[in-house]
């Protein structure tokens, strides 16, 4: 009843093509919001913003640049975590080797580092697809970790690439609470999900899909294959770098190459593939879905099965139901939270009445 | 029929020979296309028809001939290089974009003609946003030519053949193409539907003055809405000609037609 478009009619293409077409959509979106801006902050504890929001916006950013790569234009990526680590110690050196250098320019700095390295090795993409992709990615994952454990001038060497994040500052006032890194994170992190948005409902975004589709037909269009899949490879290098920078200077401050691992990049893989492949909305669905997960488990393990279960498997219970769940999602629903949050939406229009 | 003159010869093949290692798909072909007309490919199965397509959009680079497209000459097209000059195609298996709606696969059709970098499309303003509206507007007149709106919105995977056949026409066309490129466009058809093909092409073809290519295997309908037909049997032209010459060439009529015995 209440979610139904019935009587919103259009009645100007720019009507029809604005971000959010239906009146109900805006409305949540807007108290979503107002929400996360202002009672988020008042009303959490610090844990929470600190270890839980924190975390989840970082890495919503960075399953949002592979959602672009891997959901939009359809090229296999296993190397986003590399992407971040070249974002943050990019960032860290601008902040290191560039006097007074805005906070904000650091970060776009590391993204826009992160976007070169990711152009780099989106190189093969023009030649090979899939599962070789894939691997030619792992690559690059590979090799920006070790590069940055070897090459001392990185970390301003420091002992096995160890950097610690400068305090941020912008204009004179110092982000050092949790409530003000997480409202600068959550500004970012909302500023660029915009820009994805338009993007992807832009031509730009339509070229990304075409060649994911069907890139013989893309090309005799008139899309250049090339062109189209090496800015997506900038485009979402870029976001995992910034995301990067975000997780060095707002969350864990002192950070090493080891860190940015290829047990990391799966995390993210995994946020897209539970969230929704090919959607703004499922990069932030599934990265809440990981994040949160693993607390849940926890508290439900130590409020009521603490005594029933043995040490060995309740440790191990993360685990199985991470497996669990990516093979329930790949075989039952492979487009993710996004799709069926989609059809909960659709069923809503017609609710309650079937016909 | 109305006031559709024929023009000059717009596209001029000459001598194209395309190899797949041993495999000679084609061999010394020539034939022209006319502006305004509608040209026919036919043959049997692996004549080489959906291959001459290809070299003349640029897909395949056949190793001899040359291609005169608006009176320049080159060894080889690019795709994106040839619908830059207008020539557009369909599929014989339909080559849409699954994941996309009708409205975006249509939309994707003009992407040569939009113009706003990345960056003006990240921020939607000025620039971007006048031609999403403009070239929206493109759009729904082939919408409306084609009789689609009904579907504007629906995923091009959830649509029945011969409609996903007509949004593909729709993407080509989007383009405004001068030259159009159809490759089996009533495959699969009912009679109906294959009337309604029809009936778009001849409109196209009425309306907008779009030179059109096409292959198909229908012989009646082949013969009813081509003005000119080129015959090609393993990679070998044997018949060019109207209609009528192409039906009474015996070469032909024992290839393709089947020889009374």
């Amino acid at each position: 009843m209440l979610y139904r478009e019935a009587g919103q009619f259009k009645t100007s293409y720019a009507a029809d093509q604005q971000i959010f077409p239906i009146r109900q959509d805006r409305i949540g979106i807007l108290i979503i919001l107002a929400i996360a801006f202002f009672a988020v902050p008042m009303l959490f504890s610090e844990y929470w913003l600190k270890a839980i929001l924190i975390p989840f916006l970082i890495f919503s950013l960075a399953a949002l640049g592979l959602n672009i790569l891997t959901g939009y234009a359809g090229q296999l990526s296993l190397g986003s975590a590399a992407f971040m680590a070249v974002g943050a110690f990019a960032s860290y050196n601008f902040m290191l080797r560039v006097d007074g250098m805005p906070i904000l320019l650091a970060f776009i700095g590391g993204g826009l580092a992160a976007a070169a390295v990711g152009i780099a090795f989106g190189l093969p993409s023009l030649r090979i697809k899939g599962f070789y992709l894939a691997v030619a990615t792992l690559a690059a994952q590979f090799f920006i970790v070790w590069l940055l454990t070897k090459v001392g001038w990185f970390s301003n060497y420091s002992s096995s690439g160890v950097i610690t994040a400068q305090d941020m500052e912008i204009l004179g006032y110092r982000f050092v609470t949790p409530e003000a890194k997480y409202l600068l994170v959550l500004a970012i992190v909302v500023v660029l999900a915009l820009l994805a948005k338009n993007m992807v409902r832009s031509s730009v975004g339509r070229a990304w899909m075409a060649v994911r589709d069907m890139d013989v037909a893309a090309e005799v269009i008139g899309i250049r294959i090339m062109h189209t899949k090496l800015l997506a490879f900038a485009v979402s290098s870029f976001y995992c770098g910034v995301a990067g920078a975000l997780y060095a200077f707002a969350y864990i401050g002192t950070v090493e190459p080891e860190g940015f691992s290829l047990d990391l990049s799966f995390k993210i893989l995994f946020m897209i593939i539970i969230g929704g492949v090919g959607s703004i909305s499922g990069a932030f669905l599934g990265a809440a879905f990981i994040v949160l997960l693993p607390i849940a488990l926890d508290v439900i393990v130590q409020q009521w099965l603490a005594g029933v279960l043995p040490p060995s498997v309740s440790s191990n219970l993360q685990l199985i139901v991470f497996g669990g769940l990516i093979i329930f999602f790949l075989i039952v629903e492979p487009h993710g939270l996004a799709r069926l949050w989609q059809i909960g939406k659709e069923k809503l229009r017609l609710w309650p009445f079937p016909h | 029929m109305s006031g559709r003159k024929i023009g000059d010869v717009i596209l001029d093949l000459q001598n194209i020979s395309l190899r797949f290692g041993g495999v000679k798909a084609l061999t010394d072909i020539s034939f022209n296309v006319r502006e305004h007309e509608v040209r026919a490919i036919i043959g049997p199965n692996g004549a080489g028809k959906s291959s001459m397509l290809n070299v003349i959009n640029g897909v395949y680079h056949p190793q001899e001939g040359r291609i005169v497209f608006h009176g320049e000459e080159r060894r080889k097209m690019e795709p994106h290089k040839a619908a830059k000059q207008g020539i557009a195609r369909t599929f014989q298996n339909i080559a849409l974009f699954k994941g996309m709606s009708v409205l975006d696969n249509i939309m994707t059709g003009r992407i040569t003609k939009m113009h706003a970098s990345f960056l003006e499309q990240a921020i939607h303003f000025g620039r971007a946003r006048r031609e999403e509206l403009e070239h929206r507007h493109k759009v729904e007149e082939v919408i409306d030519f084609l009789e689609i709106q009904h579907i504007r919105k629906t995923p091009v995977g959830r649509l029945p053949y011969g409609l996903q056949k007509r949004v593909e026409l729709a993407r080509a066309l989007a383009a405004e193409p001068t030259m159009l490129l159809l490759d089996e466009p009533m495959a699969g058809m009912n009679v109906e539907e294959k009337q309604d093909m029809c009936r778009f092409i001849l409109d196209v073809n009425d309306q907008f003055g779009t030179t059109i290519v096409l292959i198909e295997h229908d012989m009646g309908v082949v013969m009813d809405i081509s003005d000119r037909v080129v015959v090609l049997d393993y990679g070998k032209k044997i018949g060019d000609g109207t209609p009528d010459e192409v039906r009474n060439n015996p070469e032909v009529i024992s290839a393709y037609l089947g020889v009374a015995h």
